[in-house]
């Protein structure tokens, strides 16, 4: 029987990594690639949790399955955002998009 | 008789008539001439008729009234646990002045009726503040100037009216404090009435330089009613005049020149006689006060306000009279007075000057009479003054009168209408004048047995020689010789022989208002005296009771003595009178001009130059004190100087807060300064915005994990 | 160590290598394609919760979907064919000092709690995850509402995505 905690030590460790490529990677795109993975070590948590409490309530899978729906809908919108920045501006390193600068 | 409750409230009465007329007139009646006269001469009549209520139909009837005289007093002042009171007081001596006093203010009143040329047309171009002038008027084709009415004919009824108030005031009060108040309120009049005619600079001055010289003698006063109010706590006459409070008196010294507390007050309060009683060296403001119309003359000058001064004397008497240095000092004033004003009046040509000399003179024999402790000659004769003196003023007022109709009828203005040498021969063009002038002017002289000067004079005579008073005797016969002099001098200038100018040729008699108050006058200027026959006269002593000496010594607590008869004094009265008479007949029945007047000394006609003393003393130095230390220096320096500092000090504080506060500070340090700050905050708070949404994300965790470690140390997490 | 053990740990770490090869690989296609990987790895993790429609539901939107659209995005955004450059920015350090701490704290705050232990309790038979899934999404006294909401959502989402990246010519 795997213990509750290693799930939660991985999906916290799967958030750290994915932490990490938000703050530290110059491509817009591979800062959405971190956030799909903080998002998925979310999954993993909730998933554990429904499984690791009571089986009969199911709201641990509703609520992965929201989360679902919204990285779809968030990535989609977020992607679409960085092609039409990528049109504009003809770069997609994140730390040339600093227009709101003082 | 009336009764003693009665005779006390009208006592209290006496004084208001005048007053109230003088407040009606001016705040009502102002413009109404018959108005303002008839409610002065009814308020006259009235304070006269309860006057004589008081004195003829009471007092005067009762015996030994000296001890049981009409008192009554309020309390009026609180002082602590007791009160100071005032009120009335009519003993013998009171009674009889305010027997004459009533009489003289009532001829006074009527006769101004007719002085101010009631009833006639206004003047040409009579100005308010100029005497009248005269008005043109048409009759049977061809004009005339006649007379012209007096432009401020009602605010001379006021003013008498406020005059009258003060005198009844002094002679009804019971203390020194209401005296005062009467004796103020008369200076004051004093100055409305000698400046009556107040766009006559020359009348300003008068009226300004009788104030001054009284207000001298008023400090003084003063002190000697604070002085005595200090020794005694009390005021009241009847209080001082005890044996108690006299003996303190008497007793304590003073601590100036050996004087007794008594002697200092008596010498404190009779300077302040010396001045209002126009006493040398005083005496310089009587004779320019006749600048004044002639009924004011009259009024203040003769018969009551320089009368209140020796009334005052009069009155403490008991008090002046317990220490022997300052009742010496009062005699030899008076008598210097008498014989220095009587030597002045020889050389007078202006028919008023020589009455007011010989004011001044006759009030010196009353004061020097007084000095010798002659209290009823001294009474009597002021009483008899008072009425001799007032007639011959009132008859001066009418030949005044009599030459001013000349005058406008010869149209001739250099003509000076008081000027003796411009008159003569009036006798047969104004007879009532003449006789009643005629009457005064004797009894003025002592003229013997019918006129009552003659018994007052002749009291005081016996009086000196029967005491021993040699240089007062000798000086006061010398005196009375110079009186009946000038006296006769000055009528055979103005009444007997030929007119001398045609102004003296056109003069009338005046009409009844005027004449009727100088019948009246005369009336008492002869029979007053024969109510003080002294006893031991030879043949008409004796018929008559000396009623005078009964009644006026029960004032005192103890009778003064009657004086031993001797002829001397009978002797020289009747030859310095008879003599003076003669004389003056003899030398000016010629005389026409002044140049023929022998008399007409330099030193004599200049009052020997007092005038001009005084001014170098006196006044050019208070001038240059007022002009130069007060005004220049004071003034202007010292006090505008502080002041001028103020105002530049206050800028310089000003400037100062502003340059070195309110700028550095509070404008740039904490306004500026934290514009600044915040600027700079800002700035440097702004490199968080660097636009890159990594950072802002670090940001953000930054603060997550110290908010939770802070939670969690805090075990709140 | 039971099977299971051994199985979720391999399946982990192999997961949590992927991951890292994400978020450290230079070129971007390779990242997605790494980013495939982990997600695979996640499925089966899902399935060894036994969560199974999540598995397959992760494999079909998150793999078939989402990969995809990374692949076509990191394609649509190159100037060259291969990127050149570092991939990590001037802050790198800090942002993994922070993950570090994040993943500390988050140990941390697992060390108090007393049902770190917990053995799942076993399925009752005749337990079909799927329908009881199924009803809890559409019925009204489930979780209907957050279910309709999610689908506005994605057609918000939709609708936006394509105005955004609308190549108007």
């Amino acid at each position: 029987m795997v213990p509750l905690s290693w799930y939660l030590i991985f999906s916290a460790a799967l958030f750290s990594i994915g932490l990490f490529g938000v703050l530290s990677r110059r491509n817009a795109v591979a800062i959405l690639l971190g956030i799909e993975l903080m998002l998925n070590s979310v999954n993993v948590n909730l998933a554990a949790f429904w499984r690791y409490g009571d089986v009969m309530d199911i709201a641990g899978q509703v609520f992965a399955i929201i989360v679902f729906a919204v990285a779809a809908a968030e990535v989609s919108v977020g992607l679409a955002l960085v092609i039409s920045v990528y049109r504009r501006r003809n770069t997609v390193i994140a730390d040339d998009l600093n227009m709101l600068k003082w | 008789m009336i009764h003693e409750e009665t005779a006390k409230l009208l006592t209290w009465l006496i004084p208001l008539p005048p007053v109230l007329a003088f407040a009606l007139i001016l705040l009502f009646t102002n413009r109404n001439k018959w108005l303002s006269h008839t409610l002065a001469i009814g308020a006259a009549l009235l304070s006269w008729l309860t006057s004589m209520l008081v004195t003829v139909f009471f007092a005067f009837r009762i015996e030994h009234f000296g001890d049981h005289p009409i008192e009554d007093s309020i309390n009026w002042l609180p002082l602590g646990d007791s009160w100071f009171r005032v009120g009335v007081l009519i003993d013998p001596l009171s009674a009889l002045v305010l027997f004459f006093v009533a009489w003289t203010v009532l001829a006074i009143f009527v006769y101004s009726v007719g002085y101010h040329n009631y009833g006639q047309p206004e003047g040409d171009h009579d100005h308010k503040g100029l005497p009248p002038h005269g008005a043109t008027v048409e009759e049977h084709g061809h004009k005339h100037v006649v007379p012209s009415v007096e432009p401020m004919y009602a605010r001379f009824f006021a003013f008498i009216g406020l005059f009258a108030f003060g005198m009844f005031t002094l002679v009804v009060s019971d203390n020194l404090l209401t005296l005062f108040v009467g004796w103020e309120i008369m200076g004051l009049c004093s100055y409305l009435l000698i400046g009556f005619w107040y766009a006559k600079p020359s009348a300003r001055d008068a009226a300004v330089k009788a104030f001054m010289t009284t207000r001298v003698g008023d400090v003084f006063m003063l002190l000697g009613i604070a002085y005595l109010y200090s020794v005694t706590s009390t005021l009241s006459f009847r209080t001082i005049f005890t044996e108690s409070v006299l003996h303190t008196l008497a007793t304590v010294p003073s601590g100036f020149l050996g004087f007794s507390a008594a002697g200092l007050i008596g010498l404190l309060l009779f300077i302040g006689t010396v001045g209002k009683s126009a006493q040398f060296p005083l005496h310089v403001w009587l004779p320019d006060a006749m600048e004044g119309p002639t009924p004011v003359s009259a009024m203040i000058h003769a018969a009551t306000m320089v009368s209140a001064g020796v009334y005052a004397v009069i009155r403490m008497f008991p008090l002046i009279s317990l220490d022997e240095k300052t009742m010496t000092i009062v005699a030899f004033i008076g008598a210097f007075t008498a014989i220095f004003a009587a030597t002045i009046a020889v050389a007078q040509n202006d028919i008023k000057r020589v009455l007011a000399y010989s004011t001044i003179s006759q009030l010196g024999f009353m004061i020097a009479a007084l000095g010798i402790h002659a209290y009823i000659a001294a009474v009597f004769h002021l009483i008899t003054h008072a009425f001799f003196k007032a007639l011959l003023f009132l008859g001066s007022g009418s030949v005044i009168h009599g030459m001013e109709h000349g005058v406008l009828h010869t149209g001739n203005h250099n003509v000076d209408p008081q000027d003796m040498f411009n008159m003569g021969g009036l006798k047969n063009k104004m007879p009532i004048t003449f006789w009643t002038f005629l009457i005064g002017g004797f009894a003025l002289s002592g003229f013997p047995l019918v006129t009552a000067g003659f018994w007052s004079k002749d009291e005081i005579f016996a009086d000196a020689f029967g005491n021993g008073h040699w240089t007062v005797f000798i000086t006061l016969a010398v005196a009375a010789f110079l009186t009946a002099f000038y006296t006769m001098r000055q009528i055979t200038l103005t009444f007997l022989g030929e007119p001398r100018t045609k102004e003296a040729e056109h003069a009338q008699e005046t009409p009844w208002t005027m004449t009727l108050p100088l019948v009246i006058l005369s009336i008492f200027a002869i029979g007053y005296g024969w109510v003080g026959i002294p006893e031991h006269f030879p043949v008409l002593g004796g018929l008559v009771p000396n009623w005078l000496h009964e009644f006026v010594g029960g004032t005192l607590v103890e009778h003064p003595e009657v004086v031993e008869f001797s002829w001397t004094p009978l002797l020289t009265s009747f030859v310095v009178a008879l003599g003076g008479l003669a004389l003056g007949y003899f030398m000016y029945r010629d005389v026409n001009l002044p140049a023929e007047d022998k008399l007409q000394i330099g030193f004599l006609k200049n009052k020997y130059y007092f005038d001009e003393i005084y001014d170098t003393i006196f006044v050019k130095p208070a001038f240059w004190f007022a002009e130069k230390f007060v005004y220049q220096f004071l003034d202007k320096g010292v006090i505008d100087g502080i002041l001028h500092l103020f105002g530049p000090a206050t800028n310089e504080i000003g400037a100062g807060i502003r340059n070195y506060f309110d700028l550095p500070i509070i404008n740039r340090f904490i306004g500026d300064g934290s514009a600044d700050a915040t600027y700079w905050f800002g700035g440097k708070l702004r490199a968080i915005q660097t636009g890159r949404i990594q950072q802002y994300l670090m940001l953000t965790l930054i603060i997550f994990i110290a908010i939770g470690i802070v939670l969690y140390f805090f075990k709140l997490a | 160590m039971t099977g299971e053990k051994i199985t979720f740990l391999v399946v982990a770490v192999l997961t949590l290598v992927f991951a890292l090869r994400v978020v450290t690989t230079g070129n971007l296609v390779h990242a997605a394609l790494w980013l495939v990987a982990t997600l695979s790895g996640i499925a089966v993790v899902f399935a060894l919760l036994q969560a199974n429609f999540l598995a397959v539901v992760q494999v079909v939107v998150y793999i078939g979907a989402i990969a995809i659209l990374f692949i076509f995005a990191v394609m649509l955004t190159r100037k060259e064919m291969r990127d050149r450059g570092p991939q990590l920015n001037q802050n790198w350090w800090f942002g993994a000092l922070l993950a570090v701490m994040t993943f500390g704290g988050l140990f941390a705050l697992l060390q108090g709690w007393n049902g770190l232990s917990n053995t799942p309790a076993a399925i009752p038979s005749g337990f079909d995850a799927v329908s009881v899934l199924g009803n809890a999404l559409v019925s009204p006294d489930a979780y209907v509402l957050p279910f309709e909401v999610a689908s506005v959502l994605l057609v918000a989402a939709l609708v936006g995505a394509v105005y955004v990246a609308f190549n108007q010519k």
